[in-house]
C-alpha cells in the first residue's frame, strides 16, 4: 500500500442516518475509511455497528446521506460490481447446509461467474491462495456442519478472500471464540494485510483488541459517531467512559505500554 | 462415489423406472404394443392412452415437487419447507372444491372445470401471498412464510366449510380429490397442458443454480457475493409455484415427496445445487412414478391415492429426519 491513504478513501461516508421502522439506528454517521488501513468499529451492544456494516455492502438499503466506494456512489454498482470491492464476514450463526469446505469457499468467486460458466483457471488461484493463507486447506474436505467455531470462522474469512475484493468488513470476527482461535484469527487477517494489502473494516464491542490491532478506531454510541482517532487517543478513562457509558479501570499492557481495559471486580465483593 | 457417478446412477435407475412402469400392472401389455406390433387394440390403448400418459405425468409431477421443495428449502433454510408451504395447495384445493361444489362440469382446452378451478385456486394464492409479504415493504422471508401459513389455514377452514354445506357424493369428491392422485390422466392432453409450466420452472432453477447454492448460506451472505437477492427469490419463488399450481391442478396435492425427495438427494450428494437439482429431479419424478405404479396395483383391482403411499413411506422418513438426524434438524 502506498502513502495514498487519506486521499483516496476506499469508503467515505457522509451524513449518513438509517431508520428501521420508527426506530432511528444511526444517525449522522460520517467517517472515511483509507485504503490499506484497518480500522475498527467499536461501541456497545446496540450502537448501530452491525447495521452500518450491513449498509456499507448494501446488504441493508435505504437510509439518507451519502456513501461513497472508492470514489463512486454506493447506489451506481451493481451488486455483483460491489461484491468485487466489498467482501463480508457475518457474524456466527449456527444454520449452515451441508457443503463441503472447498464448494463454500469456492462460492466466493459469484462476482466472477455467469450462470452457466464453471469454474475456471483464475478461480481455482484464488481459492488455493485464500485457503493456503487462512490454513483450510487440510480440511477442504470436510462438511461445514462438522466444523468448530473457530475453523468455521477461518473457512468463511477464505471465502472473502476467494472473493478477491479490496476490503474486509468483518462482523464481530473473534467474538465467540476461544483465546487461541481468537489468536489465530487476528494472525490470520494481520498476515491478509501483509499478503494482499487488503483494507479492513471490522466491527467488534472489545475495545482491547480493537486497540491493540487497528490503525484507527471509530466508536459509536446510540447510532452516532462519538470518536474517531488513534488507539493510543481512544485508551483514555474520558473517552472510554463517553462511549461506553460506564466508568472503566486502565492499566498498561506489559509489551506494548499501552492502556488496556482490565475488568473490574464487583462493588459486593469484599476484596 | 464421486458426485458425478452418483448422477450417472440415478438417471439410470430412472430411466429404468421410466422403462418398466409402463409395462407393470394387472393387464399384461406387451413390449409390441408400443409400436403397434399386437393385433390386441385395447392393449395399445391400455398403453398409450393410460399406462405411458400415467408414467409421464408422474414423472412430471414428481419432478415438479421435488425440485420446488428443494428450491423453497434453500430459500427459506428450512429444512421442513415444502412446495405447499406457501399454501399453494390449499389454494388448489379450495378452487377444486369450489367447482365440485358449484357442481360444474365442463372442459375447456382438455382441462376440467375443477382443474381450472384449481389452477385458478393456486395462482390466486401466489399472488396473495406474494401481495401480502410485498405490502409490508421489502421482501422478507419470514413475513412470506407467516403469510403463506396463514393463508393456508385460512383457506382449508374455508373447504371444511364448503365440504360442510355440500351433499355427501360431493363431499366425497373433494376429499378424494385432496387425496391427489394420477388416476384421472387419460390420454397426453394433461401431460402436455403441465408441460411447459415444469419444463420452464425447471430451467430457472437450473439458471438460478449458483444463486440458490449462496442463498443457502444465509441472504446477508448471498448479498455480500454479489447476489441480487430480492430478484433471486421472487423468480425462485414464481418459479417454483407455477409449476406446482400446475401439477396440483391436474394431480391433486401430493404430500411428501417435495419434503422428502431433496432431502435424500441432499444426504447422498451433498447441498451443491449443480448436483442436487438434477439429482432432485431424477429422484422425485421416479419416487413419484414408482409410488403410483405401487398404488394402481398393490389393490388391484381397486386404485389406493398416490398421495397415500408418499405419505406412508414418507411419514416415518420425516421422523427419521426429526428425531435421527439432529445435525440437520438444527437448521429449523
Amino acid at each position: 500500500m502506498t502513502d495514498a491513504a487519506g486521499d483516496n478513501p476506499s469508503i467515505e461516508i457522509r451524513d449518513f442516518s438509517f431508520q428501521l421502522g420508527k426506530k432511528q439506528i444511526l444517525r449522522n454517521v460520517s467517517f472515511a475509511v483509507r485504503q490499506g488501513e484497518f480500522l475498527s468499529i467499536v461501541g456497545p451492544n446496540g450502537a448501530g455497528k452491525t447495521t452500518l456494516i450491513k449498509c456499507l455492502d448494501r446488504i441493508l438499503t435505504g437510509g439518507t446521506g451519502e456513501i461513497d466506494v472508492f470514489g463512486r456512489p454506493l447506489a451506481s454498482y451493481r451488486q455483483k460490481e460491489l461484491a468485487r470491492r466489498l467482501s463480508y464476514v457475518p457474524q456466527a450463526d449456527g444454520r449452515v447446509f451441508p457443503f463441503t469446505v472447498e464448494q463454500f469457499v469456492l462460492m466466493g468467486r459469484y462476482p466472477y461467474l455467469n450462470p452457466f460458466s464453471s469454474i475456471g483457471k483464475d478461480d481455482r488461484e484464488a481459492l488455493s491462495e485464500a485457503m493456503d493463507l487462512t490454513g483450510t486447506r487440510e480440511f477442504a474436505d470436510r462438511r461445514l456442519d462438522t466444523l468448530s467455531g473457530g475453523e468455521r470462522q477461518k473457512v468463511y474469512i477464505a471465502a472473502a478472500l476467494a472473493q478477491g475484493a479490496d476490503v474486509l468488513l468483518l462482523d464481530e470476527p473473534t467474538t465467540f471464540l476461544d483465546y487461541r482461535h481468537q489468536a489465530e484469527i487476528r494472525e490470520l487477517l494481520a498476515r491478509a494485510r501483509r499478503q494482499s494489502g487488503v483494507t479492513i473494516v471490522a466491527v467488534t464491542h472489545d475495545v482491547n483488541l480493537a486497540a491493540l490491532e487497528s490503525d484507527r478506531i471509530v466508536a459509536l454510541r446510540e447510532g452516532s459517531v462519538v470518536f474517531t482517532g488513534t488507539p493510543e487517543e481512544v485508551m483514555k478513562s474520558d473517552v472510554l467512559e463517553r462511549i461506553y457509558g460506564t466508568p472503566l479501570l486502565l492499566m498498561d499492557h506489559p509489551r506494548t505500554g499501552l492502556p488496556i481495559i482490565v475488568p473490574n471486580a464487583s462493588q459486593e465483593r469484599e476484596p | 462415489m464421486s458426485r458425478g457417478s452418483i448422477l450417472a446412477v440415478s438417471a439410470v435407475a430412472a430411466v429404468g423406472v421410466l422403462a418398466l412402469a409402463p409395462f407393470w400392472g394387472m393387464e399384461h401389455v406387451p413390449l409390441a404394443a408400443l409400436w403397434g406390433g399386437t393385433d390386441d387394440y385395447t392393449k395399445i390403448d391400455i398403453l398409450w392412452k393410460i399406462r405411458l400418459p400415467r408414467v409421464a405425468m408422474a414423472f412430471l409431477a414428481g419432478a415438479a415437487l421435488a425440485t420446488s421443495g428443494m428450491a423453497f428449502q434453500a430459500m427459506f433454510r428450512n429444512p421442513l419447507a415444502t412446495p405447499f408451504t406457501l399454501g399453494v395447495s390449499s389454494g388448489a384445493s379450495l378452487g377444486a372444491a369450489v367447482s365440485i361444489h358449484l357442481g360444474l362440469a365442463f372442459s375447456l382446452f382438455g382441462f376440467s372445470s375443477v382443474a381450472w378451478f384449481a389452477f385458478a385456486g393456486a395462482l390466486g394464492t401466489v399472488v396473495l401471498v406474494y401481495g401480502l409479504t410485498r405490502a409490508r415493504r421489502g421482501f422478507s422471508t419470514a413475513t412470506m412464510l407467516l403469510a403463506g401459513v396463514a393463508v393456508s389455514f385460512f383457506f382449508s377452514s374455508l373447504i371444511l366449510f364448503l365440504q360442510y354445506l355440500s351433499d355427501f357424493t360431493r363431499t366425497f369428491r373433494m376429499l378424494r380429490w385432496v387425496m391427489g392422485g394420477m388416476d384421472n390422466v387419460v390420454g397426453f392432453d394433461d401431460v402436455l397442458g403441465v408441460l411447459p409450466f415444469v419444463v420452464a420452472g425447471i430451467l430457472i432453477l437450473v439458471y438460478l443454480t449458483h444463486e440458490l447454492n449462496l442463498i443457502t448460506t444465509g441472504e446477508d451472505l448471498a448479498a455480500a457475493r454479489g447476489v441480487d437477492v430480492d430478484r433471486t427469490k421472487m423468480l425462485l419463488f414464481f418459479a417454483a409455484s407455477l409449476m406446482v399450481g400446475a401439477v396440483v391442478a391436474v394431480c391433486g396435492p401430493i404430500g411428501f415427496v417435495g419434503l422428502m425427495a431433496p432431502h435424500i438427494c441432499r444426504l447422498l450428494i451433498g447441498a451443491d445445487h449443480r448436483y442436487l437439482t438434477p439429482a432432485t429431479l431424477l429422484f422425485g419424478g421416479a419416487f413419484l412414478v414408482l409410488c403410483d405404479t405401487l398404488a394402481r396395483t398393490v389393490l388391484a383391482p381397486t386404485e389406493l391415492p398416490v398421495g397415500i403411499i408418499t405419505a406412508l413411506l414418507g411419514g416415518p422418513f420425516f421422523l427419521w429426519l426429526l428425531l435421527g438426524r439432529s445435525s440437520e434438524v438444527e437448521l429449523a
